[in-house]
């Protein structure tokens, strides 16, 4: 079949989410990506490979269940970086390899040996990609970082909470997935700009850098308007300030813990949306403007969920939807993965086969390429998996070199 | 060179790829990207302007086509035509432009180009190395694809609203702010359309670019989902920290000023020796109750997580590092916080507003705020710029956002773009 990606190497140092979620992108779209991993301490510079949830009761350095998910249709291989061998390996690899990832804090590839001014004497067009919290330069480049401090740092945690109350933050490493995708883009810029030019490069990538794109509009405010997202009843997300709408919440709805999502985007969806309710307090005339709504949202936002409190959350959005008014119930877990078609008829939860975990299923990917579409069926690899196949078949070796290189620690 | 505003330096990785894309309020980011990355983005408006001219906030409060900031952000860089698709006059303009194109963005109502005669499947068979990309609440086919949604209601559907919000759960899940679902469909847009752009130059071939809205929030959730598919487990949300099956301590700490932190426990022994003396310089030793275990913490070698369970000695002197390190932040500002801790080798963070970030001087250094001239208002603003130094094919704002139908002399050689 081909591939999008196929005859693309990538020597992959990436970890955690923030770098595994790059490389495993590019892995499903054909690439090889070959994870190098320290034998000595077991692969757990990426803490995630002994990490919950398990399937079973085993555990150790193959169980983790978030090292699965992150790292399908990789290749694993071990490396003693200490040893002048394993930097001798690491040195072949990267002559066969395109691209060098890695997501590490900023100076460890320095102290392996191997920073980008000896990456390109190896290969002169090798494309190096960098991701880490801060970046390689400015006063905060040997900062170290992960999900939840990048995201506070960036102004995302801050923009997500209620009126009055302090911010809620993230309540995930949304900056993990987006560290991921942005250095999946990384990546692409530097194959895109050396196939034209035969020129490689260093990207080097900040993850809070990619945080603070993600709130363009309220940033402008503050630098166009002087307005800061930091006064007196704001930030309020579930609030829409950007296109102003209002009603525009998550509201009660009836069971333990059971919330609908409604926005009315003009005032012919409030019209709509005053039609489903038909109550008398919907006639109101301060509703029938939005400057009405919005002066009046959180009296207006109690009389709607007195509505939704005691109704089925499912049927409030789908009798919203038919008459053309967003809503949504907010879905559990189960809910959206195996409750919701749009999922499984999207094929978006693949089940891969993991050499000592067996059949778990997986995120997929939310792209569809009429030609070249992604393929995702194998499973993370176990620590040094791949060993045989990538230092004989690949580098060269012999059956006499591996087993030197394994009794010496090497490998 | 580099683009359509002839920006100094060197050319993007897209430069010389042209972009067609029809203005949406969710696929405008990925074009902005596009732009950002060196293509001609040319931003296809409805005759009067695309609907998101009308969104806030506004340059001084005041709503006008050419003020509105949320269209100015989201479309830097791009060049912009009004065509009425619905006409000839705009459809013929349009093929033209697709003809010459090498790449289309669109999130368009299922159904509603196909009935135009100007789908992707019109297009493919003279321009079989065209690219197609497609930005859909639920994919290009789907039955769902005329469902009315928001960025909000997507967050709710998709799993986000979930696990985001506070540890009463009285309170209703909160949507990350910024409207984070269209962010998320983009970046996937856009890693995608770069390996079809890939593909291109390899296999030779163009195709369509399929992108769910609504599976990319799904697959944008972190543990919410895995422990799902793992384990059957189902996280719950709480204030500041991570969505988890089990309740979890409190992260958030108040510092002195106000500002709020949050900090990795200390769990090595060179974290409890460097805590332990940020309190001895603060001078606050006499004040800090547990400051024998801070040593002890030093002595034993640091703390490993099984112990914390099962060895009350170890227990302790975890705890003892948590409250240390909340009770150094209850004493300096939080800015000395992140700093302080960051520079003694414990991994910290600052709770900043978007505000703060533009102002910081780390962000400076980088050079993440940009100004971005306004010929018109002769007037520049900072603006977020790149994330990511790519020395050879730079990611760069190439200029402000387009006026209604600014280019269609220099695009349709026609000074009114035939929209009539």
């Amino acid at each position: 079949m081909v591939t999008a990606l196929g005859g693309l190497r990538i020597c992959d140092f990436s970890g955690q989410l923030a770098g595994a979620g790059a490389t495993r992108f590019l892995a499903a779209m054909g690439a090889e990506v070959i994870r190098v991993e320290d034998p000595v301490t077991q692969g757990y510079w990426d803490a995630l490979r002994g990490m919950p949830p398990f399937v079973d009761e085993r555990r150790g350095t193959d169980y983790g269940g978030p090292f699965n998910n992150h790292n399908v249709e990789k290749l694993g291989i071990t490396l003693n970086l200490r040893t002048d061998r394993g930097k001798e390996l690491l040195r072949r690899l990267i002559a066969e390899s395109d691209v060098v990832t890695e997501n590490f804090a900023a100076g460890v590839m320095e102290r392996l040996g191997f920073p980008y001014a000896v990456m390109r004497g190896i290969k002169e067009d090798i494309v190096y990609v960098s991701n880490s919290g801060f970046g390689h330069s400015g006063p905060y480049r040997d900062f170290k970082s992960w999900g939840p401090l990048a995201q506070a740092c960036c102004g995302l945690a801050f923009a997500t909470g209620l009126s009055g109350r302090h911010p809620a933050g993230i309540g995930y490493s949304y900056m993990d997935h987006h560290g991921g995708n942005v250095m999946a883009i990384a990546v692409m810029v530097g194959l895109l700009h050396r196939n034209r030019t035969g020129e490689g490069q260093w990207i080097d990538i900040s993850c809070t850098d990619a945080g603070a794109l993600l709130n363009g509009p309220a940033l402008l405010d503050y630098t166009v308007n002087g307005r800061p997202l930091r006064r007196p009843g704001s930030p309020d997300s579930n609030r829409s300030p950007h296109p102003l709408m209002a009603p525009h919440g998550i509201y009660p709805s009836a069971g333990d813990d059971n919330w609908v999502a409604i926005a009315c985007r003009n005032d012919g969806e409030w019209e709509s949306l005053s039609c489903v309710i038909a109550a008398d307090w919907c006639a109101d005339q301060r509703w029938a403007s939005l400057a009405g709504r919005t002066a009046g949202q959180d009296e207006l936002d109690a009389l709607l969920g007195g509505w939704t409190g005691s109704r089925d959350r499912f049927e409030v959005a789908a009798a919203c939807r038919e008459a053309g008014v967003p809503a949504a119930a907010v879905q559990r877990p189960s809910e959206r993965i195996d409750g919701d078609p749009a999922g499984t008829d999207w094929g978006l939860w693949p089940t891969v086969t993991h050499s000592k975990m067996g059949k778990v299923r997986v995120d997929g990917i939310p792209v569809h390429f009429s030609k070249t579409d992604w393929v995702i069926r194998r499973g993370a690899p176990c620590l040094g998996e791949h060993n045989d196949r990538v230092f004989r078949d690949l580098l060269g070796c012999t059956e006499e070199d591996l087993r030197s290189l394994r009794e010496d620690g090497v490998i | 060179m580099s683009g359509p505003w002839g920006a100094e330096g060197p050319p993007g990785a897209l430069d010389g790829v042209r972009v067609v894309e029809l203005a949406s309020e969710h696929g405008a980011f990925a074009g902005k990207i596009l732009a950002d990355l060196g293509a001609e983005v040319i931003v296809v408006e409805p005759p009067g302007g695309h609907a998101s001219r009308t969104f806030e906030p506004f340059l001084d409060d005041l709503p006008g086509p050419e003020r509105s900031l949320w269209w100015w952000y989201y479309n830097t860089g791009k060049l912009s035509v009004a065509l009425d698709l619905r006409a000839e006059g705009g459809a013929g303009p349009f093929r033209e432009l697709v003809a010459s194109s090498d790449l289309v963005l669109e999130g368009e109502e299922r159904g509603l180009l196909a009935g135009l005669g100007l789908h992707y499947e019109a297009f493919e068979a003279a321009r079989p190395d065209l690219i197609w990309v497609s930005i859909t609440p639920f994919g290009r086919d789907s039955e769902r694809g005329r469902e009315p949604m928001t960025d909000l209601t997507l967050l709710a559907g998709a799993g986000p609203a979930w696990s985001c919000g506070y540890d009463d759960h009285r309170l209703p899940p909160v949507r990350p702010g910024g409207n984070q679902g269209y962010h998320t469909a983009c970046l996937w847009a856009v890693e995608a359309a770069l390996v079809a752009l890939y593909a291109r130059q390899t296999l030779g071939f163009g195709q369509r670019v399929d992108v769910s809205m609504d599976a990319a929030s799904n697959v944008t959730t972190e543990a919410a989902t895995y422990e799902w598919l793992v384990a059957g487990a189902t996280v719950q949300r709480q204030t500041f920290r991570h969505a988890a099956v089990r309740e979890t301590p409190p992260r958030l700490m108040h510092a002195a000023d106000g500002g709020s932190v949050i900090g990795a426990l200390p769990r090595h022994a060179r974290e409890f020796a460097a805590v332990s003396e940020w309190i001895v310089e603060l001078g606050l030793v006499d004040e800090f109750e547990e400051f024998f275990f801070l040593e002890m913490g030093v002595q034993r070698g640091g703390v490993l997580v099984p112990e914390i369970a099962s060895d009350p000695e170890a227990a302790a002197v975890y705890q003892a590092g948590s409250d240390a390190l909340r009770f150094v932040a209850e004493h300096v500002g939080a800015m000395e916080f992140f700093v302080g801790a960051q520079r003694r080798g414990i991994a910290a963070s600052v709770l900043f507003a978007p505000e703060d970030v533009i102002g910081d001087e780390h962000f400076i250094a980088r050079g993440f705020p940009v100004e971005i001239h306004h010929d018109d208002l002769e007037r520049s603003f900072a603006y977020p710029g790149a994330p990511f130094h790519a020395p050879a094919s730079p990611w760069k704002v190439r200029g402000r956002a387009p006026h209604l139908d600014e280019h269609a002399e220099r695009l349709l050689g026609v000074p009114d773009g035939g929209a009539g």
